[in-house]
This record gives C-alpha cells, structure tokens and sequence, in this order.
C-alpha cells in the first residue's frame, strides 16, 4: 500500500490533519487501532457525549458530526483496526507497520512519503493502598463504562485524583444516575483560585461542569487526597484527607466514605513511542514541534495530545494546522492555515499551560504508597520491592526496572512509569518503547532475508 | 554537598566489572571506594544479557579469564550470593544446521576441550532430548555444561553490597590526581576530591575518557547490540541455544551488521534473544533491520517462536578494544592507575576474573594469570 500521507491516530487531531491535508490535494490514509474514527473523545456516542456535557453538547457534538460528514465525503482512506507497532525511515519516506485487529498478528506496510502522529494520550495512573481493587477504575474507565452503559444507576461512587478531567466524569456520572459521594481533588482552592482568570475564557466548559456539580450536588473536597481504599473483595469505601499546605497529609483529618466505586484520574501523558523510535525530539514528555507542527525530523509532523494535553479543541486547531502544513510541503507551496485554528491554537494553549500549572500532584504523593502497595501490576512489584531496589543502588526508573521487573509486563510501564519515578524520587523520563504494540516475532523475521543456522 | 575523602583505591565505574573489582579489593583488605556518575548498572551492565558462557571463546587469554570467572561465580554463588544474583548452570547448547557447520564446531571444540573446557558432542537425534522444540533437520550440536547465566544489574547491586565498600553514585570523575612523579593521588569529582594511592578506571564503554582525564589513552570504542524481550512464556527453552555462527560473529572485526543471536529463557518467563554486534557508534535509535535479523534468527532455531510476541528491544554499548581483548592491569604511564574495562561482550562473565586479578595486582600478589596479553598500553606500542 502506498500514501503521500500517512496519518496515525483517528481523534480530533488526526481527523482535522486528514481532512485539511486532503482538501488541498493530497493521497491521505488515516490509520486507527480503534473500530472506528473518532479518538478518546468522540468515539463515544451522542448520549454519552450528551450526559457527560449537556451543556456543551452543541458544541462537540456538532465538530464531531462536521469531521465525520467530512470524512465520509473525503478521498481519505481509512484504516481502521490497524494497530501501529512501529514507523521506520526508508529512503523514499516511511514504512508504516501495523498489525490488524483484534488478534493483531497478521501485518500490514502502508509506504508514505510523510507521516503525521496524532496518538494522542494515556491516563496517568497513581497508586495507592487498594487501588488493585475492583470497583477502582480510573477516569477514562468510568468514562468508558459510562459509554458502554455499564453504570448501573443508583450505586454510590467517588471521583478523586485531580484535573480537569475529574469534572466531567463526576458530572457523567451523575447524569447516568449514579449517586456520587464526592468530588475529592487535591489541588488546593487558593491554587484554583488563582489561575481562574486565566482559566475561566478559555474552557468555556468549565462553567458548565461547576454547573453540573452544583445540580447534583456533588460535593466537592479541594486540598483532599485519597488514602486507602477498603474492600476485601471488592471495594467497600474509601478513606479521604485533607492535605496541609506542605503537602503531606494532615493527621486526624482522616474520614471514611462509603462508596462501590472510585473513579481516580491524575491527568494524562502523550503517547511518544512512535515518535521516539523515529528519532524525534521530545520537549519533556511530550514530541517537540515547531509552530508549523513539524517535528525535528524530515517528513513527520506531530499535532494533538502527543504534543501535549490540551483538550479535543486544542488537538482540532493542531491537527489542521499541521495537515495544511504536511500538504504545502508535499507540493512544495506555503502553507496557509485557516487563521482562525492559528488563533484558537494560541489561546488554547495558553489555557492549557495555565491548568498545567493549576493542577499539580500533591508534593509528597509517593509518601503515601505503603510498602505492601503493589505499584507495577503486570509483574506484581509492590512499593516495598522498590524501595529495596533504591537501597540496592537503583536511582532512576530504568534501574528500579532493572531491579525489580517493574515496568516489564504487558503494559510496559505506562501504568506504573509515574509511581516509580515518584517513588525513586526524580523526574519521570519518557519510557522508551521502540515497539508501540507488542509484534510476534515471525512479523518481525518475515521482512528478514530468512536464513536458517548455517 | 562536596565530601573529601582519603582510601585505598577508588574504583571508577559501577557496573559488574567495578563492582567486581570492589568485592576483591575490599577482601583483600583494601579500604574500597566506589565512584559512578549514575546509578549502580546504569550503563552497559544494564543492558547485558547475563550469559556467562565459555563456549564462545577460542582458546587463548580470554578463555583463560572466561574459566578463571566461572569458578569464581561459582565460588559466589556457593557462599550464597547465587539466588540474588540469579545464577544459574543452565548450560549452553550450540546447533549447526550443515555438515560443514558441524565440522567446525566439533574442531572448535576439541581445541576448547584441551583448554579445560567441558564440550559434549549431541548427534542430531540427541539435540530434541535438550531442546525438544528446536528445529528439526540440524546436522548436530555442542552441549557445554559450564555456561551459566546470572542477572547482571542484580549482580553489579549484590557483589557491591557484599563488598562493603562505599559507593557513591551520581558523582563524576571529572579528572584523576596526579601528583609530583606524576603519581596517582586520587579522584576529582563534581562533588569533591577522593584522595587515593590507586585508581581503577572502570568505566566500562567510557574507559577511554576516564583514561584521557589522566593524560593516557585507550582506544575503547562502542559496540552496539540489540536485544529483544518477549512476552512471558511457560519454560520451553533449557539451555542457552545459538547457532554455530555465533563464534565467528563474536570475534568478527568488521563494523557491519552481525546477528546470530542466543536464545534463551528466563526464570520470569520471557525469551531473551540477543544480541546483535554493529559499531556504529552511541546511536541509541531502533534499528529494525538489526531486531529483524535477530528475529529470523531466533525462529529459525525454535519455529514455535514465530507465534510469540516481541514486548521490547533496547540497546547497549559494548566496550570494545581494537583486538577484542579487555585492558586489564597497571598503567606503566600512569603510575597507580589501573584499568579493568574493554570486556565487549563478555564483561558480565568477565567480572568476577577481573575483579580478582586486579585485586591481586593491587596488593603485590602474583595474578592467577599473566596479565601480558591484557596491558593496557599495548595499543599505544602498536602505533608508535
Ligand atoms: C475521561 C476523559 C474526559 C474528557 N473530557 C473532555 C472534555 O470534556 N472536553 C475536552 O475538550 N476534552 C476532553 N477530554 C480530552 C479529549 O478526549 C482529548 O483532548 C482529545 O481526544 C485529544 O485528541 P487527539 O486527536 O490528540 O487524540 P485522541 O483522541 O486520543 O486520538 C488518538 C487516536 O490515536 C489512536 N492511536 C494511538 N496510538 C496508535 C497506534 N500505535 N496505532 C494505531 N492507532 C493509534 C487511538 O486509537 C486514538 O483513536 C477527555 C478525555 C478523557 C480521557
Ligand atoms: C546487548 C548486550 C548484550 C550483552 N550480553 C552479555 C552477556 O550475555 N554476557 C556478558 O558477559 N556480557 C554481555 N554484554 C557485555 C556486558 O554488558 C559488558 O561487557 C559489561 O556490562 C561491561 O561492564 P562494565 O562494568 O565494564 O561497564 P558498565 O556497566 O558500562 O559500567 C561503567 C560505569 O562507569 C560509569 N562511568 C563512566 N564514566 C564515568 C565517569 N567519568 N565518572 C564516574 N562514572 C563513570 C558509568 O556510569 C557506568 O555505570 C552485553 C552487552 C550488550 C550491549
């Protein structure tokens, strides 16, 4: 198969790259593991959209109705169900190798002159004492099971963690008919306060989630933390506390709420493993671009959350952007970009970064991981192996892995990645995953002149 | 803080052959520090494989150290060290698929076998007895009992914490003292002076830098490997299993691709299949024509491992000197400098020989081996 543009990722910014690169001109093939376009946001459908932000609904649902109308009148091919383990340079552009879903064992090369990564993000996972329990999802799992309609109306649960996110799940959930015990969010009301301003006009959703809680009154505990979830089976209940204002836990501030779940959400990270084996630069933890979108690299442009958090309206803005940018260069013109995605780009961002600073992880989180709290579950690590493995000469996230196997497993540290760095005490680092998706290894040797042993 | 202190020897490096190093030197009664910019295993010792194998080497210095080392983790894991460190006699079997593959293997091995290597002829109808899931139609193989495996980041941690000598990690030397005679005196690091008679440069990959910070050289180049990791499996893999290629490999010269890999499982689960050998210098970036290779082939060897998923790769610098041989021993133009770096890819199993040697070196003793083939200015001799 060949492409001029080969575009991973099927969200907001993957759609709006597609749909730009392709109305000037260019073969675009947009490629998704997922059954459908869409990415995190709009994969989901009108009801979920609709209970999730009834005040915004006109709003997303409208963008969503427009990419996919879009779409579906395009000359983009799309891929759907393409599970993209990695992208090499070839020395007429990129080979892209997916394995087709859901088994994901036969593969697939798609040849593109230029590729565009929009894959967007993963949930940032803490842990804590009983996080392994069922009843304990995170956020985008209670947003999932919201969308499944697997909320069963009438149980008790509690949002906790901190960011922007926990609002529309606690008000999802609300609407879904779930009582919700409490909002528990960590940042302080000082902090929030403060960024307000910056805050206010430019998520205009906001105002409608602090609606929402109010309506369901949903209480809402700032400068709180979860400390133990409780259940022997299942989960029971969940201790939360107030935190000082150094951080650490304010003894005797400890109360129980009864609740069958806890939706727990700590923000989000860029997916970077494609961008990482291609040799782009990262800027922290996320692909470094230039305000045309394009990487470092000759020929990959980045747009979306693999950039950095932002929002779906963020991630369209980006992905146009970097589409219009994609086409001029295939065509050797200059590229020009709605002025109005220029615009919402740099309002938007400067939102983004202003709730990047308002939401911060309470200073001594890891303080709070006892030593039998398993903290990598694919290999069953807890916090006291950890600890060991620190004791032992282990300084960093690699050699705590070393160590201890903690990152090894099926996920490959994505869920784990943020709790071991906090426990080693430094910076997280961006995980190197040359291989985005798991591929047997006849995949591998298929694409190898085959010897045997000589 | 910046923290001056005075010791016997400091030991750059603390990777396996640094940690080995310590363990001996503070047996032998040395008062040990142990200096690395980083973490414990954080360079090349963390992206070893582990595999202490004899099979792979032609008789000469380096069998002679290889043999030396393995009684030596024995000895270790004898005292107890052997389940930190993940040690294991697990053998290796080495399979030629052609007539003419087997003929050389069996040569390689008679010669091996005078030097005191265990090399035990398997007739093609034997090899499923050892590997019940290799390929069929191989002409033959080698069973080498003595080929042993232990856990390299484990076993840098251990044998540093056995030798109780000071580590200080996240401190660069960032010079070496010399004082008047142009006498060793010490350290200079990013966090104070450590003030010593002896110095052990080893720094592994970055032997040569340590080496230029006190005005000699020592032409240790990277060689890059790939290893891939698969998912966790039931055991089905016994032995370390490579090709008979691999030895040829393993000594080549040549900066090209070379990629008969060493398949093996491990006690968690996952096949280790390693490793591919390219000078092409720190390029940390994936190379799928390496693990492609590596890929075809570990299944040309184990068909059933075509089914089986890679989770990961990743790569690793092995310290290479221009002859293949590590520099091990005084540096006459530095007096009261050592070096123990340049392993290749052999540094894991070489540790425990070299840690002993340079030990011994230190406290006047007589080394268990000459250290003629080893000095580390017979480069320099070369040139001039
Ligand atoms: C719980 C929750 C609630 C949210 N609520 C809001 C809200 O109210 N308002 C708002 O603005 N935003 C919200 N967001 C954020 C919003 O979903 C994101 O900002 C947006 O989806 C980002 O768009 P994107 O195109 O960058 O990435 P995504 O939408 O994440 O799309 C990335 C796509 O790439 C695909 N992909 C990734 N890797 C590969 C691969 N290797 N091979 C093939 N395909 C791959 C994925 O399948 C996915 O479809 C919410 C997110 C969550 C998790
Ligand atoms: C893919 C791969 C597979 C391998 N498989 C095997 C195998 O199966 N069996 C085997 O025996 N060998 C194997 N090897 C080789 C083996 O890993 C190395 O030979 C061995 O780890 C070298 O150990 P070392 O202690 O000399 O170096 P390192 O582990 O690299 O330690 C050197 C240390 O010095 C430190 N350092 C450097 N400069 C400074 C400075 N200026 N100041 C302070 N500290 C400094 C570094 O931070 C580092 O920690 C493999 C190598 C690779 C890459």
């Amino acid at each position: 198969m060949r492409t001029d543009l080969a575009v991973i990722g099927a969200g907001p910014a993957g759609l709006a790259a597609a749909l730009a690169a392709s109305a000037r001109g260019v073969r675009v093939t947009l490629v998704d593991a997922a059954t459908r376009p869409g990415g995190q946001f709009y994969r989901q459908p009108a009801e979920a959209l609709a209970a999730s932000r009834p005040e915004a609904l006109h709003h997303g649902w409208r963008t969503w109705e427009r990419l996919r109308d879009g779409l579906a009148v395009s000359a983009v091919r799309v891929l759907t169900e393409h599970h993209v383990w990695c992208v090499e340079r070839t020395p007429d552009g990129f080979t892209v190798n997916a394995l087709l879903g859901p088994e994901q064992e036969e593969p697939v090369q798609l040849h593109a002159r230029a590729v565009l990564l929009a894959t967007g993000g993963y949930e940032r996972v803490l842990p804590f004492p009983g996080w392994t329990l069922p009843g304990v999802v995170t956020a985008g799992g209670a947003q999932a099971m919201l969308k499944g309609g697997l909320v069963v109306p009438g149980r008790r649960a509690l949002v906790a963690g901190t960011g922007p996110l926990l609002l529309p799940v606690a008000t999802g959930l609300a609407a879904a008919g779930v009582e919700v015990a409490a909002l528990v969010e960590s940042t302080g009301p000082r902090r929030l306060a403060r960024h307000a301003p910056a805050l206010a006009g430019k998520l205009p959703e906001g105002a409608g989630h602090a609606a929402g809680l109010l309506r369901h009154r949903i209480p809402v505990l700032t400068r709180h933390t979860v400390v133990r979830a409780h259940g022997d089976d299942r989960l029971t209940g969940v201790t939360v506390a107030a935190l000082g204002t150094d951080g650490h836990v304010r003894p005797g501030t400890e109360r129980h709420l009864p609740c069958d779940t806890l939706a727990a959400g700590h923000g989000m990270l860029p997916h970077t493993d494609l961008a990482e084996s291609l040799g782009c630069r990262l800027d922290g933890l996320a692909v470094a671009v230039d305000t045309e979108q394009r990487t470092d690299v000759p020929g990959v442009w980045a747009a979306g959350e693999a950039t950095g958090i932002g929002g779906a309206a963020l991630s369209l803005a980006e992905g146009h952007i970097a589409g219009c940018s994609a086409a001029a260069h295939l065509h050797g013109t200059a590229p020009g970009p709605a002025p109005a995605a220029l615009k919402a780009r740099t309002a938007l961002q400067r939102s983004a970064a202003a709730l990047d600073s308002a939401y911060v992880l309470p200073a001594h989180w890891p303080e709070q991981i006892t030593d039998d709290t398993v903290v990598c579950r694919c290999e069953e690590v807890t916090a006291g192996a950890v600890r060991e493995a620190l004791d032992l000469g282990a300084g960093d996230e690699r050699t705590v892995k070393l160590f201890t196997r903690a990152g090894m497993g099926w996920c490959q540290g994505r869920m784990c990645g943020t709790a071991i760095a906090g426990l080693a005490g430094c910076a997280p680092t961006p995980a190197k995953r040359p291989f985005a998706r798991p591929v047997p290894l006849g995949v591998l040797a298929r694409h190898h002149p085959k010897e045997g042993p000589s | 803080m910046n923290e001056s202190l005075t010791c016997d020897v400091v030991v750059v490096g603390a990777g396996v052959v640094g940690a080995a190093t310590a363990l001996y030197a503070a047996r032998a009664g040395l008062d040990t520090v142990v200096v690395d910019r980083g973490p414990v295993a954080g360079g090349t010792t963390g992206a070893g494989e582990g595999n202490l194998l004899v099979s792979d080497k032609e008789p000469g210095p380096e069998l002679e150290l290889a043999l030396l080392s393995a009684r030596l983790w024995a000895a270790l894991a004898r005292e107890g060290l052997g389940e930190a460190v993940e040690y294991e006699t697990k053998g290796g079997v080495v399979v030629a698929g052609t007539d003419r593959a087997l003929a050389g293997l069996e040569k390689l091995a008679a010669e091996q076998r005078a030097a005191g290597v265990e090399a035990v002829p398997v007739p093609p109808d034997r090899l499923p007895d050892l590997e019940p899931y290799l390929a069929p139609g191989l002409a033959g193989g080698m069973h080498y009992p003595q080929d042993a495996q232990v856990m390299p980041a484990l076993a840098a941690a251990h044998l540093l914490r056995a030798s109780k000598a000071r580590v200080l990690t996240g401190r660069e030397v960032t010079g070496i003292l010399r004082g008047p005679g142009g006498a060793v005196r010490g350290v200079r690091t990013g966090r104070g002076d450590l003030h010593a008679p002896a110095v052990v440069n080893a720094a592994g990959t970055w032997g040569g830098e340590v080496a230029a910070r006190a005005g000699v050289s020592l032409p240790v180049l990277p060689r890059r490997g790939f290893v891939l990791v698969t998912e966790p499996l039931p055991p089905r893999i016994r032995h370390k299993v490579y090709a008979a290629d691999y030895v040829a490999d393993v000594a080549s010269d040549s900066a090209a691709l070379q990629t008969s890999p060493v398949v093996e499982g491990t006690p968690a689960g996952p096949v280790l299949i390693g490793a591919s050998r390219e000078r092409v210098g720190f390029d940390r970036s994936l190379s799928l024509p390496a693990v492609r290779a590596l890929a075809a082939g570990a299944t040309g060897l184990f068909p059933f491992l075509a089914g089986v998923r890679a989770m990961r790769t990743y790569a690793g610098f092995r310290p290479y000197l221009p002859d293949h041989l590590p520099a091990i021993g005084p540096d006459p133009r530095a007096p009261g400098l050592f070096h123990a770096c340049g392993h290749e890819g052999a540094g894991i199993g070489l540790a425990t020989g070299t840690g002993q040697l340079i030990a011994q070196v230190l406290t006047g003793r007589t080394p268990d081996l000459d250290l003629g083939p080893f000095r580390p200015d017979r480069f320099t001799e070369e040139a001039a």
